[in-house]
């Protein structure tokens, strides 16, 4: 990765959102929307430039579930696990996803970079329960079967 | 840019105008639930064959309507997500279901030029044909008022909303009232907080207004996290405008000059919608400095969540709106004193704004005689798990359960049994059989040890298991804990631990005493509103489904059938046909047999996986 050219892009955020403490979740959404992630580089960077300590735009940083440390895959799939969708039983879609790609709740990014698996709270689509989501895109009615055609598909496509 | 309220008046007119002639219109639902299943194709497919067919149609508020024309609407969701997508046709008012790209030549020949109806497409119940909309028992009993727009109007169309009188209250409020005037409407009006708590908004607003301090803020709160509501999300997306119309109105009652929108994270096709709204009427000045030359100003801002349940807590959304870890402090002093930026603030919920503005306009008394005294007005759901015609729905407050899941919802899906209802998500609690005819308001629900909280309603038939559910929910709170107090930290952890071996079979006496004591803990002593009421499930579902519980510890029973680890699993002897095809997949190698005679399990090695079920061509693996 080219920090430079990152450094110039995080400048940009700054510019445009403000370099205040409020502006701080704002420009982390506008960084993992870049990169897919958070890259450890941006902490000593923003704390500079924002005023702040490392820790607190890392407490913040690690505090909300969205925000990730670690790359993602191409597909991000996230299966709802909202209580709709729970009772029209998503968990044992989740579990052959998982089972399919090697993945857990600890593990959830294949080594290829390919395929991040994990849970949403409510998509907020409970009358198409159970659902889930392929980079924002949304999957209604799901089974266990239908996520595996979808995964031949989506592996036929990269 | 309107300049003065005559200018408004007249735009409204005007659009008005324009509004009334394009009576004929396709609309199709473009909400979340249709749109993934490919409305958004068969808009584009509708408009396209009509173009072909040289059918003059209109994708936009037309200026100067020539009357003949056909208005092609992205409308917004009309809640009936079951039988999506959704296309209706106006003015005749039918309403066609689970429509697909091949239906749409049919839609245009035979309804659009022909003028007749589909019959295959319309609604069916016990073989009883609904072509109109207004017909169909799902929108018999229902009320609309803060979802009246939904589905009738272009929400990406600010000329639409002022077509439908959008913005009249805003007027009343800016030129023929004063600020105490609008804050004793809301009083009188008996509004109470949509999002959960019930709290009269009236007072919230009156207590803000007289506040010293400046600036003010008007906050509202779209961080709809509990799991299985959307009632919020659809104001977002298919009326903004009416959302905005009422932070506007708090504005210029409380004295604030700024709102802000804190929208979770799940929900990107709010903020785009809220975004466009917001421009829109920024370009028409109805948002910014000095709006219509009255003097006002009041500018809104947009911040998305980043995934914190959590933040739905007040003092926790302030926090992440400051660009801080969204926690809550400890109360006093409340929101209305310091708020965001430590300013007075006032915070409602997306449906308690978008209440306010039918509220200016029509008067405290017309809202009161909505529902009960004590709760009027009506009350957003959605319904959805186990019941027939899962969707978005409004109904009047007090009116019971059995009328919302039977009347409405159609009953339970595969003629199962009811068993109970989950209201008020993670903080709430489950409603059984003998609750069925308790009337839906914030008095007679907190009687009974539940709440209305933001709208969820998931059924669950005979085949649930509560003591899966109440471990469902408590994985939720607490993997959703903040941290900053010990015991929903810890609590929630300890409670979790219980629920999963009792679900597990592993569950000991004295299981029961200690969540029940870890329960009353809990909800005294914790910090926020989402501890306090993290005990919720399992206190209700211990409360009416006790002998579940003991089931699971005591006899190893899931009396639902429902808890994987406490099936047991048996080859019937006269469907085997011995093909070892289960032996083969046993991860335990729990099943023996020979070929072609009947294999059998051995109960004390098999771990319940399920594999076998599943493998099985001949239907001879059964759950015992």
């Amino acid at each position: 990765m080219n920090v430079k050219e990152m450094y110039r892009r995080i400048d940009g955020y700054l510019d445009t959102y403000g370099r205040e403490e409020k502006s701080l979740i704002t420009v982390l959404q506008a960084i993992q929307e870049e990169y897919s992630y958070l890259p450890k580089e941006i902490f000593p960077y923003l704390a500079k430039e924002m005023n702040l300590h490392e820790a607190q735009i890392y407490g913040v940083a690690t505090f909300y579930e969205n925000f990730s440390l670690e790359a993602k895959g191409k597909y991000v799939i996230k299966v709802c696990d909202g209580t709709a969708c729970h009772v029209r039983k998503s968990a044992p879609i989740l579990e052959r996803l998982r089972n399919e790609l090697g993945l857990s709740a600890s593990k959830i990014t294949t080594d290829d970079l390919m395929f991040t698996v994990q849970t949403v709270a409510c998509l907020g689509a409970c009358g198409l329960a159970p659902a889930m989501t392929v980079n924002n895109k949304v999957y209604a009615s799901m089974t266990p079967e239908k996520a595996m055609d979808l995964l031949k598909q989506l592996r036929e496509e990269a | 840019m309107l300049k003065t309220r005559q200018d408004l008046q007249e735009l409204r007119r005007a659009c008005q105008e324009a509004f009334a002639a394009q009576e004929r219109r396709i609309l199709v639902c473009t909400g979340t639930g249709c749109a993934s299943s490919g409305s958004l194709d068969i808009y584009d497919r509708l408009v396209e064959l009509m173009k072909e067919k040289g059918i003059a149609c209109s994708v936009e508020l037309s200026k100067d309507p020539h009357g003949d024309e056909i208005r092609a609407t992205k409308g917004g969701c009309p809640g009936f997500c079951e039988f999506g997508p959704l296309v209706r046709i106006e003015p005749q008012g039918w309403l066609y279901t689970k429509v697909k790209l091949s239906d749409c030549e049919e839609i245009i020949d035979e309804t659009i030029v022909n003028g007749n109806p589909i019959q295959r497409l319309a609604y069916q119940r016990d073989g009883k044909i609904y072509v109109e909309k207004s017909a169909i028992p799902f929108y018999q009993k229902q009320r609309r008022l803060v979802l009246e727009h939904c589905g009738e109007i272009d929400s990406d169309s600010i000329e639409e909303y002022l077509g439908v009188g959008g913005y009249s209250a805003l007027e009343k409020a800016l030129f023929d009232m004063q600020p105490a005037d609008i804050v004793k409407e809301i009083m009188d009006s008996n509004l109470r907080g949509r999002g959960g708590g019930g709290f009269s908004a009236g007072t919230k607003w009156s207590q803000v207004a007289r506040q010293q301090a400046t600036p003010k803020y008007i906050v509202c709160n779209g961080d709809e996290g509990d799991p299985g509501a959307f009632m919020d999300r659809s104001v977002m997306e298919d009326d903004p405008h009416r959302m905005l119309e009422g932070m506007i109105i708090a504005g210029i009652a409380c004295g604030a000059n700024d709102g802000y929108i804190y929208v979770r994270a799940e929900y990107p096709m709010a903020v785009k919608k809220l975004r466009r709204a917001i421009e829109q009427a920024e370009a028409l000045g109805l948002l910014g400095d000095d709006i219509l030359g009255s003097g006002f100003s009041f500018h809104m801002h947009i911040n998305r969540g980043a995934g914190a349940f959590v933040c739905g807590e007040g003092s926790a959304l302030t926090a992440s709106i400051e660009g801080k870890r969204g926690m809550p402090r400890v109360k006093p002093p409340r929101t209305v004193e310091h708020g965001l930026f430590d300013k007075p603030t006032v915070l409602n919920n997306v449906e308690t704004f978008a209440n306010v503005s039918s509220i200016i306009l029509n008067g405290a008394d017309w809202y009161k005689g909505i529902g009960p005294e004590k709760s009027p007005g009506t009350k957003a759901f959605a319904l959805t798990g186990n019941v027939v015609n899962t969707g978005l729905i409004e109904v009047p407050m007090g009116t019971t359960l059995r009328e919302v899941i039977f009347d409405i919802g159609g009953g339970i899906r595969g003629g199962k049994k009811f068993k109970a209802v989950q209201i008020g998500g993670p903080s709430g609690g489950c409603l059984t059989e003998e609750h069925l005819d308790l009337p839906l308001d914030f008095d007679s629900l907190k009687k009974v040890g539940a709440i209305i909280g933001s709208g969820g309603l998931v059924v669950m038939d005979e085949d649930t298991c509560m003591v899966e559910v109440a471990r469902f929910f408590m994985h939720f709170t607490q993997n959703e804990s903040c941290g900053k107090c010990v015991p929903c930290r810890e609590g929630t952890k300890r409670m979790l631990e219980i629920l999963e071996r009792i679900v597990n079979g592993e569950g000991r006496e004295g299981d029961i005493e200690l969540l029940e004591e870890l329960a009353d803990t809990i909800t005294n002593t914790a910090l926020c509103g989402l501890g306090k009421t993290a005990a919720g499930p399992v206190v209700s579902t211990l409360k009416y489904f006790r002998d579940e519980y003991e089931a699971h510890i005591f006899e190893k029973r899931c009396p639902a059938g429902a808890c994987q680890r406490l099936k047991t699993y048996v080859i019937d002897p006269d469907k085997c046909m011995g093909c070892s095809k289960c032996a083969r997949n046993c991860p335990v190698e729990a099943i023996s047999g020979k070929l072609k005679s009947p294999f059998s399990i051995d109960v004390d090695k098999c771990i319940r996986c399920g594999v076998c079920v599943q493998n099985c061509a001949f239907g001879a693996v059964k759950e015992a």
